[in-house]
This record gives C-alpha cells, sequence and structure tokens, in this order.
C-alpha cells in the first residue's frame, strides 16, 4: 500500500495533481490516499521531498535470469498470410536485440512453413524457429499456447513480442500465465533501460488519457503484444541469411479441446480494419446507410478502410467489426479520416493515436477537433461528394 | 425537493428513469418524426416489470398504489409523453376490470396485463360523445349468451396495439346514465375492427384509432359488473387515472426546464451566458415554481386517492388541472428561453410543446375537471 | 448449469471529456458503473440459464464498493454474489488477479462455463480471461460474437478474428470471452431490484480462499508500473476553411500526398 510520512509531507499538492486516478488528495495539509489508489507510483516520483511510498516492492530474482538471453518474435501466420505485424516486429525486434547485443528469432507455429521461413530472415531475423504439425493448422489457444510455452522453456529468450491480433490477444496470455510471468498489452512504444537492461514496455492505460511505462524484468521472458501499424518494419533484404531450426513438439501438448469447425470471412470490404493504413470513418452525422456509401466510396478510392462509431453500428448502419472505439476495436492508421463522429472520448480512445487525424463535421464545437491534425468545419454531405469527385478528376489527369 | 420515498418507491424511480435515459429519450425524436409505436420500448418496461406495479399481488402485480404508478409516470412522462401515454392507456384500459370486474374476468385478464403481455386499452369517446358522455351512441344487446356490439369509438388510444379493450356501450336507452355498461372486448372477437391511424399535432408515438363494432358478438360473461354501472366504473376509472395524466405534465415540464436552464447556461449573447440577464433567470425561476408546486399537488393527490379511494374526484381533478396547465406553459416558456433554436426540430423543447397541449385535453378537457371541482365544493358547503 | 460470470468496477467513461489544454482527463462527476462488457456476459449468462436452466453467479474481485456491481448484477438477472475483497490484493496485476479468481473459483465449487467480458475498459489487457482459464485446467474461446448451440457437454461458438470469424467447438467446463455484438444486454427489473436489495453478498477474503499471499497483490505481480505520463501532445491543429469547394480542394491535396 501506498505510505505517507506525515512529518515528511508539506502537502504542496504535487501528488495530487500527478495522479491519474483521483486517489490522493491534500486535506488539511497533509496527503490523503484513498480506494482509488491502483499504487501505480506516478505520486511517488512526483513527490519532491520524499513523502511517499509504495510498501511490498520487495522483488526477487526467482531463477537466475541470465540464462535467459535473445529476443523473440511471434511470427503470426494465418490462411497463408504473413500478418503485417510480424514485419513490425521484427522491425523493433532488430533493434531491441541490436541494443542488447543478441540475436532476433521468429517463431512460426504452422501445417506448412513453406518459404515463410526465408521471408521471416528477409525482414530481419537471425533464426527462425519452426513447428511444422499438422494440428497447426487451424489457431487453436491450446495448440499454439502450449508450443510457444514449450519452446520458450527449451530456448529461454529474454523477451517475447507479439501482434496485438485477435490472435496474439488471445493466446499469448496463456503463455505467460504458464511461465507465470509478466504480460503487457497492446504496447506502443518499446526500449531498453540502460541500468539493467529491462524491458520498457509502454502503453495506453486509462482510456488512452495517460501513458503507462511497465516492467516485469524480474521474471523471464518478458513479454508484451505490440499494437499493429505503432512499428516501422525494414525493408526486406532478400539476401539476408538466418538459421531455420525445426522443432518437434510432444504430439499430447498439441492436443486442443477447442476444434475449429469452418472460418467465415468477413463481409463486405476486405481491408482488414486493424490493418490499414487509411482509415475512413463515419459516425451519427452520417445519417444513415446511405451515408455510408460515401464513406464506402472514398476509402475505395484511398485504399483504406471502413470504420464507424459506436452511434453508427448501435443505429444499424454497419455491422460491428467496424466499430472504433472503446467497446470495438483500436486502430492507429496512418490517416484516420472522421465524418460526422462528434468524437466522444469512447471513441476517441480508439483512434487518437493515429498519425495523422482528419475531422470534417458540422460542429466547430465537436470534441473531434480536439485531436484533429485537420479539422473542418462543414456538411459531410456536401464535403464528401466533392472531395471524392476532385480525388477522381486529379487521377484521372 | 426530497418527498422522503420509501426504498421500493426510490426502486421505481430509478428504474423508470433508467428506461427513460437509457431507451426513451435517445428515440423520441425518431419516434415523432415516424409516428411509430414503441413496442422495443414497451416490452423493456415489460420486462422490467413495470406493468405490474399497479396489479394487486394475487394477480402476478406488485400491488402498489397511485402514487407508485405516478412515479414511474413521472419519468416516462420527463421522456417522451406518446410513450408515457401508451403505457399509461394501458392502466386506463385495466383499471374498470380492477374497479369493478368479477374475480374471473380479474383472474383471467390481470395477470397478462401485469406481465405487459398483453396491453389494454380504455373505449369511452365517440364523434358525439366527448365530454359529454351522456351523447355515446355505442349499443350492446342481450342475443342468448352472447351480447352484439354496434356503433364506433373515436380516438382510442392503443388501439390497435391492445389485446384488451373495455368498452362502455348503451345496453338500454330509456334508462338514462344508468342504461350503460362496459364490455371487455378482445382483439380477436368477430366483428371488431379498427379506423385508419389518426395524425397529431404531438403524442405521434402513441397509436390513436377507431374502434369499429359491426355485429361484433361478445360472450354473456364479458359484461363488466352489473348491467347499468357503465357510468359508475367509467367516472371511478377516470378519477383513478387522472393524477397519471396530471404527472405526465410534472415530468414534461421538468424536461422543459431542464432543457432550458442547459441551454440558458451554455447560450452566450452580448458576451454573457443568458441565464445571466435577469430577463431570463425570472423566466427560469417561475417556471421552477410552478413545476414544483403541482408536483407537491400530485404527489399529494395520489397519495390521497389511495388512502380515501372513495373520495376521490376533487383531488384527482384539481392536479390534473394545475399540472397539465403547468406543463403548457412551461414547455412554452421552454421555446421561448431557447429562442429560435427552441422552434427548431434539432432541439426537443419544440416536441414538448407540442405534446403538451394534449394534457389539457384527453381524459376529461380542463375545463370539465373545473365543473367537476365546482360541484364538489357545492356538495361540501352544502 | 452453473455459470460465473466475472464482473470487474470500473470508471464510467460517459460524459468524460479530455481537457485539450492539459490533455488530461476531466473527471468531475465520474461515477463507478458494471465494465460494459461484463454486462454482455452477464446478459448471455442470464439468457443461457433462462434457456437451459441452472445457476448464474456473479463474482468480482474489488474494494467493499464493487458490492455495488454485483447487486446491480442481480436485479437484472444473476441468481448469486460473491465478492473477493482483501487489503492483500491490491496493486494486483492480471497474472495474480487470475490466481486470486482461480482460488475464489474453486472455494466455490468451481463452474460449468465461465463468462468474462473481451476486456475491462480501463486497463484495457484482455488477458484476466484467458489467465484464468489457464488457472482452472479449462479450455477458453475469446472474443465470442455467438453461441450457435449450448449442451452440458459441449458448446459451439463463434470467435471473432481479424479477418472474419472462426466457429469452434469446444467441450465444457470452458471459459468464454464476449464481444458486445453477441446481445444486447437487459435493463433491471423491479423483482430483480427487490431481490437485489435483499441478498447476502458472500465475501471472501485472502484467508478464506487459502491463498498463497505470495501470489497476492503487487507481492504476486511481475509487472509493474515503472512511470505514468501524460501523451505527447498533437502538434497544433490546423483549421481547413474557406468555401466548400476551396476546403475540399485542400483536402484532396492532402489525402493524395499521403495516400
Amino acid at each position: 500500500m501506498l505510505l505517507i510520512d506525515i512529518d515528511a509531507c508539506i502537502g504542496c499538492g504535487l501528488c495530487e495533481a500527478n495522479c491519474a486516478f483521483d486517489a490522493i488528495h491534500v486535506v488539511d495539509g497533509i496527503a490523503e490516499v484513498n480506494e482509488n489508489c491502483t499504487l501505480c507510483g506516478a505520486c511517488v516520483d512526483s513527490c519532491e521531498v520524499g513523502a511517499l511510498k509504495i510498501e511490498g516492492i520487495d522483488r526477487e530474482e526467482k531463477d537466475d535470469l541470465s540464462t535467459w538471453s535473445g529476443i523473440w518474435v511471434y511470427a503470426e501466420y494465418r490462411h497463408g498470410r504473413i500478418a503485417p505485424v510480424t514485419h513490425e516486429l521484427l522491425g523493433v525486434g532488430r533493434k531491441l536485440a541490436d541494443l542488447k547485443k543478441v540475436p532476433l528469432s521468429a517463431v512460426l507455429l504452422t501445417d506448412k512453413a513453406g518459404d515463410v521461413p526465408a521471408q521471416l530472415v528477409s525482414y530481419g531475423a537471425d533464426k527462425v524457429y519452426v513447428v511444422e504439425d499438422q494440428t497447426l493448422a487451424q489457431f487453436t489457444d491450446e495448440a499454439y499456447g502450449n508450443a510457444l510455452e514449450d519452446l520458450a522453456r527449451q530456448y529461454k529468450p529474454e523477451v517475447i513480442l507479439a501482434g496485438a491480433t485477435a490472435i496474439g490477444r488471445s493466446f499469448i496470455p496463456r503463455v505467460a500465465t504458464s511461465l507465470k510471468t509478466g504480460l503487457t498489452a497492446d504496447c506502443t512504444q518499446l526500449d531498453i533501460q540502460q541500468e539493467d537492461g529491462a524491458l520498457l514496455q509502454t502503453r495506453p492505460a486509462f482510456g488512452g488519457n495517460i501513458m503507462a511505462t511497465i516492467a516485469s524484468s524480474k521474471t523471464r521472458p518478458q513479454m508484451a503484444t505490440v499494437r499493429p501499424l505503432v512499428m516501422k518494419a525494414n525493408v526486406p533484404d532478400p539476401a539476408r541469411q538466418g538459421e531455420v531450426i525445426h522443432c518437434t513438439i510432444a504430439p499430447e501438448r498439441l492436443v486442443s479441446r477447442v476444434k475449429v469447425r469452418n472460418f467465415v470471412a468477413l463481409e463486405g470490404d476486405q481491408v482488414n480494419l486493424n490493418e490499414a493504413d487509411i482509415v475512413v470513418s463515419g459516425g451519427r452525422g452520417l445519417d444513415g446507410e446511405k451515408g455510408f456509401q460515401l464513406i464506402a466510396e472514398l476509402a475505395q478510392l484511398l485504399d483504406g478502410a471502413v470504420a464507424a462509431s459506436r452511434a453508427a453500428v448501435d443505429s444499424g448502419w454497419m455491422p460491428y467489426p467496424h466499430q472504433v472505439g472503446q467497446t470495438g476495436k483500436t486502430v492507429s492508421p496512418k490517416v484516420y479520416i472522421a465524418c460526422g463522429i462528434s468524437g466522444a472520448i469512447q471513441h476517441l480512445v480508439g483512434m487518437q493515436s493515429s498519425d495523422t487525424i482528419v475531422a470534417i463535421n458540422r460542429d466547430p464545437h465537436a470534441p473531434i477537433f480536439d485531436v484533429a491534425t485537420y479539422g473542418v468545419v462543414g456538411d459531410v454531405f456536401e464535403i464528401l461528394p466533392k472531395l471524392i469527385e476532385k480525388i477522381k478528376q486529379a487521377r484521372s489527369a | 425537493m426530497d418527498y422522503f420515498l420509501t426504498e421500493e418507491q426510490q426502486m421505481i424511480v430509478d428504474l423508470s428513469r433508467q428506461i427513460a435515459d437509457e431507451l426513451i429519450i435517445p428515440q423520441r425524436a425518431a419516434l415523432d418524426e415516424s409516428e411509430e409505436f414503441p413496442r422495443d420500448i414497451l416490452d423493456a418496461v415489460a420486462k422490467a416489470d413495470l406493468f405490474g406495479i399497479y396489479i394487486p399481488e394475487e394477480y402476478g402485480g406488485f400491488g402498489a398504489g397511485t402514487f407508485e404508478i405516478v412515479l414511474a409516470l413521472e419519468q416516462f412522462g420527463r421522456g417522451c409523453v406518446g410513450v408515457a401515454t401508451a403505457f399509461a392507456a394501458s392502466a386506463l384500459g385495466a383499471f374498470p376490470i380492477m374497479i369493478s370486474g368479477s374475480e374471473e374476468m380479474k383472474q383471467k385478464y390481470l395477470p397478462d396485463i401485469a406481465t405487459g403481455v398483453k396491453k389494454a386499452a380504455f373505449a369511452l369517446t365517440e364523434a358525439n360523445a366527448g365530454s359529454d358522455a351522456s351523447g355515446i351512441q355505442t349499443t350492446a344487446v342481450l342475443d342468448g349468451d352472447e351480447w352484439v356490439l354496434n356503433g364506433t369509438k373515436q380516438w382510442i388510444t392503443n388501439a390497435g396495439e391492445a389485446k384488451i379493450y373495455t368498452v362502455i356501450a348503451i345496453t338500454d336507452r330509456s334508462k338514462g346514465p344508468r342504461g350503460a355498461s362496459m364490455f371487455v372486448v378482445e382483439d380477436t372477437d368477430p366483428g371488431f375492427s379498427y379506423g385508419v391511424k389518426e395524425k397529431k399535432l404531438g403524442i405521434r408515438a402513441s397509436s390513436t384509432r377507431e374502434l369499429i363494432f359491426k355485429d361484433c358478438r361478445i360472450p354473456k360473461d364479458r359484461l363488466i359488473g352489473r348491467q347499468g354501472t357503465g357510468f359508475i366504473t367509467v367516472m371511478k376509472t377516470l378519477d383513478k387515472s387522472r393524477p397519471g395524466i396530471a404527472i405526465l405534465g410534472v415530468g414534461l415540464g421538468q424536461a422543459a426546464l431542464d432543457e432550458a436552464v442547459t441551454y440558458a447556461k451554455q447560450r452566450v449573447q452580448f458576451g454573457k451566458p443568458i441565464i445571466s440577464f435577469q430577463a431570463v433567470q425570472h423566466m427560469l425561476a417561475d417556471m421552477a415554481i410552478q413545476l414544483e408546486a403541482a408536483r407537491a399537488l400530485v404527489y399529494a393527490a395520489a397519495k390521497h386517492i389511495d388512502a380515501h379511494p372513495k373520495d376521490m374526484s376533487k383531488a384527482s381533478s384539481m392536479c390534473k388541472v394545475f399540472a397539465t396547465d403547468m406543463a403548457m406553459k412551461v414547455t412554452v416558456d421552454a421555446v421561448q428561453v431557447l429562442g429560435g433554436y427552441g422552434y427548431m426540430r434539432d432541439y426537443p423543447v419544440e416536441k414538448m410543446m407540442r405534446d403538451a397541449k394534449i394534457l389539457q385535453i384527453y381524459e376529461g378537457t380542463n375545463q370539465i375537471q373545473r365543473n367537476v371541482i365546482g360541484q364538489e365544493l357545492n356538495k361540501e358547503y352544502t | 448449469m452453473k455459470i460465473i460470470v466475472c464482473i470487474k468496477q470500473v470508471p464510467d467513461a460517459k460524459d468524460v471529456r479530455l481537457d485539450p489544454k492539459t490533455n488530461t482527463l476531466s473527471r468531475e462527476g465520474v461515477q463507478s458503473i458494471i465494465n460494459p462488457y461484463d454486462r454482455h456476459a452477464l446478459e448471455e449468462a442470464v439468457r443461457l440459464k433462462e434457456k437451459h436452466g441452472g445457476t448464474v453467479i456473479v463474482l468480482t474481485m474489488g474494494p467493499p464498493q464493487a458490492a455495488e456491481i454485483l447487486r446491480e448484477s442481480v436485479s437484472c438477472g444473476a441468481d448469486e454474489a460473491v465478492l473477493v475483497s482483501d487489503r492483500a490484493f491490491a496493486g494486483a496485476d492480471t497474472l495474480a488477479t487470475t490466481y486470486t479468481l482461480s482460488q475464489a473459483i474453486k472455494k466455490i465449487g468451481g463452474a460449468d462455463l465461465i463468462l468474462c467480458g473481451k476486456q475491462a475498459i480501463d486497463g484495457d489487457t484482455a488477458q484476466v480471461g484467458p489467465g484464468l482459464a489457464v488457472r482452472m485446467d479449462i479450455p477458453y474461446v475469446t472474443c465470442i460474437r455467438r453461441i450457435v448451440e449450448a449442451s452440458d457437454k459441449a458448446f459451439v461458438v463463434e470467435r471473432l478474428m481479424d479477418d472474419g470469424y472462426d466457429e469452434v467447438e469446444v467441450t465444457l467446463p470452458a471459459l468464454f470471452t464476449v464481444v458486445k455484438e453477441i446481445n444486447e444486454p437487459r435493463l433491471p427489473s423491479l423483482k430483480g431490484k427487490m431481490k437485489a436489495k435483499k441478498l447476502a453478498i458472500t465475501t471472501l477474503t485472502a484467508a478464506d480462499i487459502d491463498a498463497d499471499t505470495a501470489q497476492l497483490g503487487l507481492k504476486g505481480s511481475p509487472t509493474w508500473v515503472v512511470k505514468v505520463f501524460a501523451p505527447q501532445l498533437k502538434g497544433d491543429r490546423t483549421m481547413i476553411e474557406g468555401t466548400v469547394q476551396e476546403q475540399v480542394d485542400q483536402l484532396a491535396e492532402k489525402l493524395m500526398e499521403w495516400c
């Protein structure tokens, strides 16, 4: 718990100002903590007189951590396709590995590896651990999780990274729990701490309104899932050489109590929202399915994906897989074009990490403009048709 | 103001408020525009057990009184008077059975009304029988084991949506006021049909249609109470239901005041929020005073009715007149506070103003209510 | 069928706005609510109970005031409620949380089915559901959008993937995490509210669940927060002004440059 040294506290209020959880207040000149406290430690760092301390952190290293070495990336491969986030992970993994002067490895779990290992090498992997088994034809948490867990126990990497995709966020927690190690979800930044080489994992927290840097360096491996489209992939180098290590996993470890019977591809647009560089998104202001035809047309023109606010999904104008925001998907494309979206906090948390945000809205006071890079005050029904027309003209010229 | 509600009463308020905020308010503008009957909302109200508030426990309800219905209706009225009217009309349709029906009849109809599986409706008004109920022309004639109904009821709320109709008809014209009787008609009865849906100024989410009886044959035991007691049942029903209309005025007035104050705080003119101008402050203050006085009167009348079921008329009429006249005034003033914006459909207050008008008209015009109050005074002072 | 629904009390994000000047959350009047995803998990559990019979138990780990969301769940159809509460749980990360929850579930005799929301809107980790299943050694399926078939022995469900959905079969006991597409949660009922008011909530402490204290709270958490900071402010936004055509021209130019 948070300990407050009342003799040292000068009631300056710095802790109160730095608390993201409304958990510490200065009452009668002394800081007081309430039950909202999450022990995040922000106040401890902010206190200039050393009056605050979090009790109970005397972490012991359980075993010899030095035997764990190397950076691993889980190479997500599904339906004959490497998920683009894999390349991004190899990009950031390469940097971390170079900083630590250790090899970067990719782990591929599949029924048929083909030339995928070579591709992973070309994107920066030094080694590729391949498990090729018929039971891995379809993704199941148990088989994939056990395979990665067993490989990790055998080869002892210090870091395992995976994409914060449907697959990564489903089975990586299984691996972390089995290994009794730390896992940080949906990171947007990864660094190495200079003093001890620990992996620093930064992620948005509390609805994206604060950033938290998390460490888990007293256990191994240090694990993180990483938000797609945030890290930069390296340009593939076909000449790059690497080692491919074929591994076998005990058959009983590849048994799953969950069986995949059937796969149904996403209807409508074929662009995966999580992987799109351009996202065109519509909200209540589009006033119906007709409005979304404009969104779809612009998205198609820009080779982007279609997204929608919760209001639009709840009104039945777009299916749920397109919903961006707190109860939908979190995206961070290069360009996010928000049309007729007022920008409720629940929506903003799902898209505010986009590189560039363009907002088109009738109401100049709409909160969406607070996060926009470019704002256009106007009627979407006037602007979108003209915009589509203009781009078409320019393209054909 | 704190009206010292019991825990159970507070639960009814909380639940109804949640329905108003989460279901009614987000849909009210669309329902007003499309004039669609709010089936989904009423289904949710049913699932929340609220159709059963006023039904006795032995018939599957909560056995609560007029005051508890008033608490629920206040929240629904704050959401949308159209939706609230659909809910209230089912209670109005059920009251004749509760007041005068036989044990068998109660067993047969009240449980389904309590669960909301079936909605009820009340049929009094005709083309020539509005404020003067003696103009009723619909007749019921006993033919063997069946009553045969002929005639047309007009402006019946919930018509076409309800499954159970309580209908007044003349059974013996020679007996004058003692010649009318009430019946239960079911939606599937032969010879029973509906007229076209009326186009209204307000409460457009509620369904208002004619009931048409052409040799409509119903079993003998559908007579509510004894033959010739129809008017007495009607009067008791309306005495009991009027606080429900009054409270719609209070809910609506509250909604209008909320919009007006919120707007007045945001709207800046001459460099200041308009709430800082005394002219606006005084309007808002008058709205608030009238509203709270109406609420206090309706609550008091509802509690009086629950405690003194034989002495309902005056209290019931007084609260109906006061609260609905207040609603008209407060909604008009809310439009005024919002100015040009208030007149636009982008803001909810113009709908509130349109909805308010019916409250002064239906379930006895406010002029008729004053007659009732006057007659009661005349009696009291003899 | 015995169904346990794991729920969490979170701050309500409704009406909260980002202060563009300080880029912090304006927390005024923010209330605590049931994590929105968990309401869908509860609704699905109640629907299963209504269709197949059984009991729905809601379980939460949190401070004493989290009892509020348990009562709310009972008013929406849950039968029993269990609160796991102890100072020793404070500062728990997902690993410590799954340990605590699994001990509590073992204490109350396990379940045929455990339902969780996909993730909590305050932490957004989506790790507790899968982790809990591993602790219980039962299969799990994340992000389910529909239950296709249900029996006492096995379920067929649709799980949402990035490129569509998989239809999967799973034997019981099992754990599912649900997305909001799965159903529309009901409002409380008056009978439910009355039941919730009278309900005795079972409260379990660290000692009650026979917990190994080294695995609880901050101590049992391999991750810790090194620092918390405000996200970098975006560069000043540019408003594209002018007539509609001028706005469109400028915007088109920018878009073609980027895309």
